[in-house]
């Protein structure tokens, strides 16, 4: 159908565009500037709108479902307001490279730029955090518009892109000739995706010297898909590899050559195997203040291959020596072609050496947590929700104490199944994200693990929930604390608790019931387990609301304060002696 | 160090704003910038002079490059280049200082352009440093100073195009 030339009306030609590209549901709230859309929008059954509570829930809703299917998350909401509280959205999104297309009604053309009524500029708001973005000024070039921005949005490194459209733009009454356009030629924008081959060959011949290596892999192998191929990697070398908060589930947590997160809340072993490695294969990652502790210290010893599509993130934050450009996917499987047709092999004794030190390190066992205690343990509620759910649940969550309990206790095996914050961390991503998550996978286990604070910062989208009947798992690990800063100002500030205390907190319970959901409350340990059977068991298709009462004095550990290297971590087991 | 930078932009509402905003989000410094339209009514040739280490240059040029806008970019100072910036000057002339004043511009090879009982008005092309020199030199009062940004090109069979 899409071949044929009609003539159709701007908001009708949007709505048609979206079909032609593959769009199942978009996220959004309406308002004047897009009234002409949603009546389009109302006048078909092709594409699926789901109706948020706040424009903010709308974006992390769409960044959720691309974050768990690898396709473009699409949010449809008006000027001013809508706009504006999309951007929190927007910037998230951007931080963490996820691929979006946010289309913002805008005033009519004449009125633009007078102060009209629900007028921002939207494009100049959305500058710094978008990959790109438009403002459409005729009817003819809404559909190449929008073209475009799906291949800026999904190619190359993907973001968020700004679709910014006036209301006279989709008026019913201009009609012109639409013709979905199937291909799109940008000159300004040719992303590079095959590595030079002189570059991958140094780096495997670096690769196969090392005596002490580490793979080091992020959120681009979950972007680029490239999970089998890493896996693939890692295991014909035989190297340990460790992921980026962004990275978890792109290579099995449960495989022995993981040695789990790395970072400021990373493992001992992680964080200890990469300051002493000699020679460090980065792929898909950016370096992040997070990971690197303070960059003088980081992997002082280490010869460093770093792989990425986005140039700008080569040596940007640390310089290394061998720098491969492209994608991950064709790169690492490029690698490893090129690895299997040499005759040389990974030094074998050197890596038992090897291995026995980082063996050495995880007998820390710098997990640890105490588990005689009374009180509810956070790490105790996200182990039992793994066994609960068999380790195959999508997980969003939060930002916080919680998330890093998430990460580090909740064993992802597969890719796009941890689904959180890492760059911008936007407190209230988890509940919205888990509607986009839920929305694409109806009958997957979902959870939502937050907080008290966090949770309350979007909680109105459990309204959504219930208008969509989506069965999600919301684990409240509810500590009456902004548990992080709590965390902070308790090293940092002589425990000067200022304004982390959360007073006032509703009943969570009753909140569930009154939006229409399962709500339990959970003090005793002895009742963890019970409570997420129940929860995804008997109410498996139902939103329950968990709302665990927790330790309120438990630390994320362990924890590289600012400043500090990979090597100068504060562990569990040194708690009470206060830091350096 | 002092990079010029040649940049192809895109011709559309906004391209100039995301080079400037770049600039200023991520602490960059911008000596001078002057932008015009070229030959091809789709492109603008922009001329942009940093400051910076090796680092940061390498970061610019990056992240200039990775605007969806920006066709093509060229840091002049890798080789060979021409650079020239207009300069115009009004000053306050009276009595001797006028001769001295005519002397001073031919000198640099400069023209009075604007002529009234009290004021010249000069017109000056050059690198920046020798209208630096022609500022310094004057004895006159300067009533007004305008200058257009460094505008540059490489020698030779080097060329910035799409």
């Amino acid at each position: 159908m899409s071949d044929s030339i009609v003539k159709l009306n701007g908001g009708e030609i949007l709505v048609r565009f979206l079909h032609d590209e593959g769009v199942e549901c978009i996220f959004g709230y309406p308002g004047g500037a897009v009234l002409h859309i949603y009546d389009a929008i109302y006048k078909q059954d092709k594409v699926k709108h789901i109706l948020v509570r706040h424009e903010q829930g709308a974006t992390h809703a769409a960044d959720g479902y691309a974050r768990a299917t690898g396709k473009p998350g699409v949010v449809l909401v008006t000027s001013g307001p809508g706009a504006t509280n999309a951007v929190t959205g927007i910037a998230t999104a951007h931080l963490d490279s996820i691929p979006m297309v946010v289309i913002t009604g805008q005033v009519a053309t004449q009125f633009i730029g007078s102060d009209a009524f629900q007028e921002v500029d939207s494009v100049g708001i959305t500058r710094p955090c978008v990959k790109h973005n438009f403002l459409v000024k005729r009817v003819e070039d809404i559909a190449v518009t929008l073209k475009k921005a799906f291949y800026v949005a999904t190619t190359g490194r993907p973001g968020p892109v700004v679709v910014d459209i006036p209301k006279d733009i989709t008026a019913p009454n201009v009609k012109v000739d639409y013709k979905y356009p199937e291909t799109i030629n940008i000159r300004s924008y040719n992303p590079v995706v095959k590595g030079h081959p002189k570059q991958i060959k140094q780096a495997v011949d670096i690769i196969l010297s090392a005596r002490q290596p580490m793979i080091y892999t992020g959120g681009g192998v979950v972007l680029s898909g490239a999970a089998d191929e890493v896996t693939e990697l890692a295991r014909y070398l035989g190297y340990p590899i460790t992921n980026t908060l962004m990275g978890l589930g792109a290579y099995p947590a449960t495989d022995p050559l993981f040695v789990g997160m790395l970072g400021m809340h990373g493992t001992f072993e992680a964080n200890m195997a990469m300051h002493q490695s000699d020679v460090l294969i980065a792929i898909g990652v950016r370096f992040d203040d997070r990971v690197t502790g303070d960059i003088e210290k980081f992997c002082p010893d280490a010869k460093i291959i770093h792989v990425d599509i986005d140039p700008s993130s080569i040596s940007k934050n640390v310089r290394v020596d061998v720098p491969i450009v492209g994608d991950v996917k064709r790169v690492v499987r490029d690698i490893n072609a090129l690895l299997k047709e040499k005759s040389t092999k990974p030094d074998k004794e050197a890596l038992a050496q090897w291995w026995g030190r980082i063996k050495g390190w995880q007998k820390e066992n710098c997990l640890q947590y105490d588990r005689q205690c009374e009180l509810i343990k956070p790490q105790y509620v996200i182990e039992k929700l793994y066994e609960v759910t068999k380790g195959d649940a999508f997980v969003t969550s939060d930002v916080g104490q919680h998330q890093m309990f998430a990460a580090q206790f909740y064993k992802f095996d597969k890719p796009r199944r941890w689904i959180n914050s890492g760059g911008l961390g936007t407190m209230g991503f988890g509940l919205p994200a888990a509607v986009g998550v839920q929305l694409a996978y109806p009958d997957a286990p979902v959870a939502c693990i937050t907080g008290e604070a966090s949770i309350q910062m979007c909680i109105q989208e459990l309204s959504t929930c219930l208008q969509y009947s989506l069965p999600i798992k919301v684990v409240n690990l509810n500590n009456r604390y902004m548990g992080m800063v709590r965390q902070w100002q308790e090293f940092i500030y002589e425990s000067r608790y200022s304004h982390s205390y959360m007073d006032a907190l509703p009943d969570f319970v009753k909140l569930a019931e009154a939006y229409g959901h399962v709500g339990l409350k959970i003090t005793d340990p002895k009742d963890v387990d019970d409570a997420l059977n129940e929860a995804f068991g008997k109410y498996s298709d139902r939103l329950v609301f968990l709302d665990f009462e927790t330790d309120q004095s438990e630390n994320v550990y362990p924890m590289i304060k600012t400043g500090q290297g990979h090597h100068e971590m504060y562990l569990a087991s040194e708690r009470g002696r206060g830091l350096a | 160090m002092r990079h010029i930078i040649s940049i192809l932009l895109e011709n559309e509402a906004g391209a100039l704003s995301r080079v400037a905003g770049l600039f200023s989000a991520r602490g960059y410094n911008i000596e001078s910038l002057s932008v015009a339209p070229t030959e091809d009514p789709t492109l603008s040739r922009m001329t942009m002079v940093t400051r910076g280490s090796e680092e940061i240059i390498e970061q610019i040029t990056k992240q200039l490059n990775k605007l969806v806008d920006v066709v093509k970019l060229l840091d002049l100072t890798e080789g060979d280049h021409i650079e020239r910036e207009m300069m115009m000057v009004k000053t306050r002339v009276t009595g001797e200082g006028r001769e001295e004043i005519k002397r001073l511009t031919d000198i640099f090879r400069g023209r009075i352009i604007d002529v009234t009982e009290t004021t010249y008005t000069i017109e000056l092309t050059g690198s920046a440093d020798k209208l630096d020199a022609f500022i310094m030199a004057i004895k006159a009062p300067i009533l007004e100073t305008v200058r257009s940004g460094a505008a540059g090109i490489s020698r030779g069979e080097k060329s910035l195009h799409v």
